[in-house]
């Protein structure tokens, strides 16, 4: 078994509309700041104990599909890196 | 029969649920979600609230409860679901109904009355309904932005799918109207088959004669049919 970490990103599909993210753009602008677009993203840190990389990014990849993103609205990737 | 409403750690309309039933001479009792289904139960009713803090996503971490595989078990064998609010949250999150209730155009937390137009007048919680008829209820959601793709919510249209649309006092289907940006202004639909629903509006709200208007009975009356 290797420790791995496998970092999830969940983002709104292309398209989706994102109040929040909308509404953090438009304060960052009334700070001054010039900026053309702002997205957001959760993301989340799986600590993995897995034989392979390729066996974690799939556990990752499942717990993503089951719970954390919700695939009406969202896509998500998976990157798998050793831990130490 | 015995409609249970089910409590999860969060919920704050399940004793509403439960008197408006009750006030209508249905059945009903508390369930909390870890007791599992009362073998009585004759019908479902995902109350609303802020189960587990909304965390992740509203309706996330209830959706994924085990009682909800008992509701989807019972739902497939024909006993009435009908989610309200939050538990329209958590009837999207576990595909009992399509789609995703999400942030609100606003951005904002929305507590206010709101006109709806009904849809499909040939379903349980629409029945005593005309099709086109304007009713009021009131709704009180952060998440309440109905979000499908276009070919999907085309194919619920076209299915007769939509219980309610948000509208203007003469039944208007206009943007001002639409307190939340939801797609195609809904605010219900039915899962695959019409004896389960989800709404964001809340009509047990709306049920009580001593309260007002009693706009919301006749979605409640769903149950006793």
């Amino acid at each position: 078994m290797t420790a791995f970490t496998a970092t999830v990103t969940v983002r709104l599909k292309h398209g989706v509309l994102d109040p929040e993210a909308e509404t953090t753009q438009r304060s960052l602008e009334r700070l001054g700041f010039e900026l053309e677009d702002l997205r957001s993203a959760d993301m989340f840190e799986l600590d993995i104990d897995a034989d392979s990389a390729d066996a974690a990014a799939d556990r990752a990849d499942e717990m993503a599909e089951r719970l954390l993103a919700n695939p009406t609205i969202h896509d998500y990737d998976v990157e798998v890196m050793a831990r130490e | 029969m015995t409609i249970a409403v089910i409590q999860f750690g969060g919920s704050n309309c399940d004793r509403d649920s439960v008197q408006a039933l009750e006030s209508m001479g249905v059945a009903a009792e508390l369930v909390w979600h870890e007791d599992g289904l009362p073998e009585d139960t004759t019908g479902i009713m995902l109350p609303g609230g802020f189960s587990y803090g909304d965390y992740l996503r509203a309706g996330a971490m209830a959706a994924r409860s085990p009682i909800m595989a008992d509701v989807r078990d019972a739902a497939a064998d024909g006993t009435p679901v009908l989610g309200v609010c939050n538990g329209a949250q958590i009837g999207c999150e576990s595909t009992l109904t399509p789609g995703a209730f999400t942030t609100n155009e606003s951005a904002r937390f929305q507590c206010e009355h709101v006109h709806l137009r009904v849809e499909n007048a040939d379903t349980p919680w629409t029945a005593q309904y005309e099709e086109g008829e304007v009713i009021e209820l009131p709704i009180a959601h952060g998440e309440g932005r109905y979000e499908i793709t276009d070919e999907r919510l085309d194919e619920l249209e076209r299915d007769g799918r939509i219980l309610f649309k948000y509208c203007d006092a003469e039944g208007e289907v206009t943007p001002e109207a639409n307190p939340n940006g939801s797609k195609h202004a809904v605010a219900g639909v039915t899962g695959e088959r019409d004896h389960v629903a989800v709404m964001m509006p809340h009509p047990e709200r709306a049920s009580l004669d001593d309260l007002g208007r009693t706009d919301g009975q006749p979605v409640l009356d769903g149950f006793a049919d």
